[in-house]
């Protein structure tokens, strides 16, 4: 493993878990942007530049953006008087280290299974398109139907309905 | 241990810290947060699996991967604006109070 | 007159019948009966209806009975011993079978021309006694059903048919005294005959029961395997029974209790006399000429049983105890019917003597000399007892002698035709039928082998019933007139049978007379022709002799005492101021009834109340404490079904209310609890695969 996995992960980690522990809801989006920002990066350590680059434009311009214009819009900055994690808190904790023990067990457990090394592959953005607009043509029309009817169900959601109040 | 070995701990931590993080804590947006979390670690498992695999060149992990993100951020838009439209009807995004599906 | 006594009916011919007249033989009680079912069904105002029916039955079964009698006459002309039988199965269990049958033979023949003779004329005379009476139509109901019950009794074969028809004969007494219920002292009288012959009537089906289990049969004459033929009766007096009888002897006793039940023999004697509440053609034909002659005439038809085994010229244990309770009952009843006021009493205890006088003459001398006292005291009793009923009539329902008188004049036929019959009824020698019929069983008793004190007490018997008569018909034709009314003759329809009974009263004297001893033979299948030299037995010229002599001691005593005066009512007797005490004694009956007062129906009224104690205390208790069980349950099974059952099952309703609210608590509407369990359920999932998919 090299060092700059280990890195980049305790980056991507430390983004993470400030993004659920802090108090501040703004501090919290930014630290999921860090979060965000560490993730490309790994990508880009896993030799997937267009899937780490997509990671950059999309979550940290898109995703996150739109968390902080959320807690904006909804004053998330404001501390709420009885604590920021719900009274059965450890409950939740408790099922997530489960979880996280499950994946690690299973993780563990077939890890003399997992190649070593392999080659590095040559992929180019040609190649992506290719794939994109040739085997995957359907998902891509697909999400792109998708994307248009989330877009157009998010601004319904969230449109002020002063008119029909009457 | 791999390299993949360790790209899927870290990706197994990720998912955990998200999901503690949507199980834990009041705010609705932090749940998303934690949703978001989930959803980038599962797109980290795909890429790692897809680097270290056989046949890379078919490119099914990254175009997993990469439709992933795609509906992630449809799903945050979508999710983040229910949120909002509840914030203008309850005044609070404190999910324990938005309990009127209760059995 | 002497005979052997052989045993009887020995027949020669026809066993089986197969004449018109033993096929037609059903006829003649059917018919009556059949005329007593229509009757019942019709309204009281149809008298002339009911009458016609009744007599005009009655009339079809004399005539059928002429035609048998004349089938079976025509058999013994010729030599010929007819006994035909019909025999029917009734039913069978087993092996065994239970018969019915009728049969045809002299002793049968003579007995249904008797009846039904009797019966008709008596029939015709109610209609003119009953003119007056409400119940006419029921009146006749009852007779017809009475006329065809004792014509079964006259041809049954089977003992069970005939005491079937006997019992049946029993009821219709008992509805026929009883005929006026209104008046207590006919429905007591009623139920008091109904039970005293019942008490004969059970030792007479003890001993059905018991023939029936020795010889397997019920018939009389069945071909040689009836119960009265040789090879039963062999057997039977092959088995011993208890107190040195055999079971011949045993069941032959216990037939004459039933026999003695039915014809008044002492004990079993104090219904007739109170008998006499029922109307008097009631008394005429019931308790005068048929029914009670019924006892005779079983006695008659079972007499081979009752003669079995004896030697010739001696006597049986059952025959020996005929007579002495015969002899015995002839002068007991005498005795007491010289003390009684009421006219149909002193006839009643007459009866009573009378068939004591017949039941020894069976004893003593065998069915001929017996029946022929029977037929004959038929004609002449029945005739005295319509005399009365005439008196009775004629003096507007008084019946008390001693407030009569003097009737001789006003009631012209009814004196005369009386007169008749109670010389018959005395004996009077030569020309009355009685003299010959009493003469008959005279001899038989002065020549029986076994005692010579029934002979005596037969005579002295004769002698008290010429007084007791004479002093009837001094008290009710001579003298003055003792009653404030005039009387008046009885109207034609009641003095023509009258005359014709008077006449049959005469006449059938002359068929059974030494010279010519008709009725005899005919019994016994002998011939029988005219002969003078019958008077010259030995000893029977003196027989004769010293009955004529006692009757006419006791006429003239009795003309004597009580002749043309006319004392007063309120008088005392002329025997009574003689003999006070003994007067008194037999004029209220000896106190026999009181006797049984006091000990047969207390010991019976006192069961009852034990019984009446245990069926309310006991038995009632018993299910009234089933009932308060069977409440009890109830009551239980309420109480569990509310609580326990109900109690469960509404708890468990409830529980799982309860349940099912503690378990929609985990619908709490927040969405981290769903997402968490989401998450442990995906672990689950996880682990599960992870788990079952290792190597």
């Amino acid at each position: 493993m090299s060092f700059v996995f280990y890195i980049l992960a305790t980056l991507t980690l430390a983004g993470a878990l400030a993004a659920v522990m802090l108090k501040n809801t703004v501090h919290c989006a930014l630290a999921l942007t860090v979060a965000f920002a560490g993730l490309a990066l790994l990508f880009l350590n896993l030799d997937a530049q267009f899937a780490g680059f997509a990671q950059i434009l999309v979550y940290i311009g898109a995703v996150a953006i739109l968390v902080v214009f959320a807690i904006l819009l909804t004053k998330g900055s404001e501390t709420p008087k009885d604590g920021v994690f719900s009274r059965t808190w450890l409950a939740g904790l408790a099922i997530a280290a489960a979880v996280f023990a499950v994946l690690g067990w299973a993780v563990l457990n077939s890890a003399w299974a997992l190649p070593h090394e392999t080659a590095v592959p040559e992929v180019t953005v040609k190649q992506i398109g290719d794939a994109l607009v040739g085997r995957y043509v359907l998902p891509l029309e697909i999400v792109a139907v998708l994307l248009t009817a989330a877009m157009i169900g998010a601004v319904i959601v969230a449109m002020h309905e002063k008119e029909r109040t009457k | 241990m791999s390299p993949l070995a360790g790209f899927l701990i870290v990706a197994a931590l990720l998912f955990s810290i998200g999901l503690a993080g949507a199980l834990t804590r009041r705010n609705a947006i932090l749940v998303l947060i934690g949703i978001e979390l989930m959803l980038n670690a599962a797109n980290l498992n795909l890429i790692a699996f897809w680097r270290y695999g056989p046949h890379p060149e078919a490119l099914t992990g990254m175009m997993f991967a990469i439709f992933s993100i795609a509906v992630a951020a449809a799903e945050a838009a979508v999710g983040l604006g229910l949120v909002i439209q509840i914030h203008r009807h309850a005044h609070t995004t404190d999910i324990d109070a938005m309990n009127r599906m209760k059995g | 007159m002497i005979q052997e006594m052989t045993v009887p009916f020995a027949p020669t011919t026809h066993c089986y019948g197969g004449s018109l007249a033993a096929q037609l033989l059903w006829l003649i009680p059917a018919a009556p009966v059949v005329a007593s079912g229509i009757n019942a069904l019709l309204k009281q105002p149809k008298r002339r209806t009911a009458a016609t029916l009744a007599i005009g039955s009655l009339a079809c079964s004399l005539l059928l009975s002429l035609f048998a009698f004349g089938h079976v006459f025509a058999g013994w002309a010729v030599g010929e011993t007819v006994r035909e039988t019909v025999n029917l199965t009734w039913f069978q269990f087993g092996s065994t079978s239970v018969d019915l049958g009728w049969v045809l033979d002299p002793l049968s023949a003579v007995m249904l021309v008797m009846v039904s003779l009797v019966g008709l004329l008596i029939f015709i005379y109610s209609t003119g006694y009953m003119k007056n009476d409400e119940n006419y139509t029921r009146f006749f109901c009852f007779l017809s059903l009475f006329a065809g019950a004792m014509l079964g009794v006259v041809i049954a074969n089977s003992l069970l048919l005939l005491f079937m028809c006997w019992e049946i004969v029993g009821l219709t007494s008992y509805l026929l005294i009883g005929f006026w219920y209104q008046k207590p002292a006919a429905a007591a009288a009623a139920k008091k005959a109904f039970i005293t012959t019942r008490v004969g009537d059970v030792f007479f089906l003890l001993g059905i029961v018991w023939l029936f289990a020795q010889t397997g049969t019920l018939l009389f004459y069945n071909n040689g395997a009836g119960s009265m033929e040789a090879g039963a009766l062999s057997g039977l007096l092959a088995q011993p029974a208890a107190l040195g009888l055999t079971a011949a002897g045993a069941i032959g006793l216990l037939i004459f209790a039933g026999a003695a039940g039915k014809s008044g023999q002492f004990p079993l004697h104090v219904w007739l006399p109170d008998a006499m509440e029922g109307p008097t053609p009631v008394s005429a034909l019931i308790h005068a000429a048929t029914m009670v002659a019924a006892g005779v005439y079983l006695v008659a038809r079972v007499y081979p049983l009752m003669q079995a085994g004896a030697l010739a010229g001696g006597s049986t244990t059952a025959l020996t105890v005929i007579t002495w309770v015969g002899a015995f009952t002839a002068v007991f009843a005498a005795l007491i019917a010289v003390a009684q006021n009421d006219i149909k009493r002193i006839l009643a205890y007459s009866t009573v003597s009378q068939l004591g006088y017949m039941m020894a003459g069976l004893g003593m001398g065998g069915v001929a000399v017996g029946m022929f006292h029977l037929i004959t005291h038929a004609f002449f009793k029945a005739l005295l007892f319509m005399g009365a009923g005439s008196v009775i009539h004629g003096c507007h329902e008084e019946q008390d002698i001693r407030k009569m008188g003097g009737l001789r004049a006003q009631m012209r036929v009814t004196f005369l035709t009386y007169a008749i019959g109670m010389l018959a009824l005395c004996g009077f020698p030569l020309l009355f039928s009685g003299f010959w019929s009493k003469d008959g069983i005279l001899e038989a008793a002065q020549h029986w082998s076994v005692a010579k004190a029934p002979f005596y007490m037969l005579v002295f018997g004769a002698l008290l019933t010429a007084f007791y008569m004479t002093r009837q018909v001094s008290y009710v034709f001579f003298g003055q007139s003792r009653s404030a009314q005039h009387a008046h003759e009885s109207p034609r329809v009641m003095t023509v049978p009258l005359g014709i009974l008077a006449f049959f009263a005469i006449a059938l004297g002359a068929i059974g007379t030494p010279a010519w001893p008709w009725f005899r033979a005919f019994l016994d299948g002998r011939v029988a022709g005219f002969d003078w030299q019958g008077f010259a037995e030995p000893g029977l010229i003196g027989l004769m002799g010293i009955s004529t002599l006692v009757v006419v001691l006791g006429l003239g005593l009795g003309w004597m005492l009580y002749g043309d005066k006319s004392p007063a009512p309120e008088e005392p007797d002329a025997l009574e101021s003689a003999v006070p005490m003994v007067w008194r004694l037999l004029r209220d009956r000896v106190y026999l009834d009181e006797l049984y007062g006091a000990t047969v129906i207390a010991f019976y009224a006192g069961w009852a109340r034990v019984s009446d104690w245990l069926d309310r205390r006991v038995w009632g208790g018993a299910v009234a404490a089933v009932a308060a069980m069977t409440g009890f349950g109830a009551r239980l099974n309420r109480f569990l079904d509310t609580n326990v059952v109900d109690g469960v099952f509404d708890k468990g309703c409830e529980e799982m209310g309860v349940g099912g609210g503690l378990l929609a608590r985990a619908q709490s509407g927040r969405v981290q609890s769903y997402l968490r369990m989401l998450a442990l359920a995906v672990i689950a999932l996880a682990a599960i695969l992870i788990w079952s998919s290792r190597p």
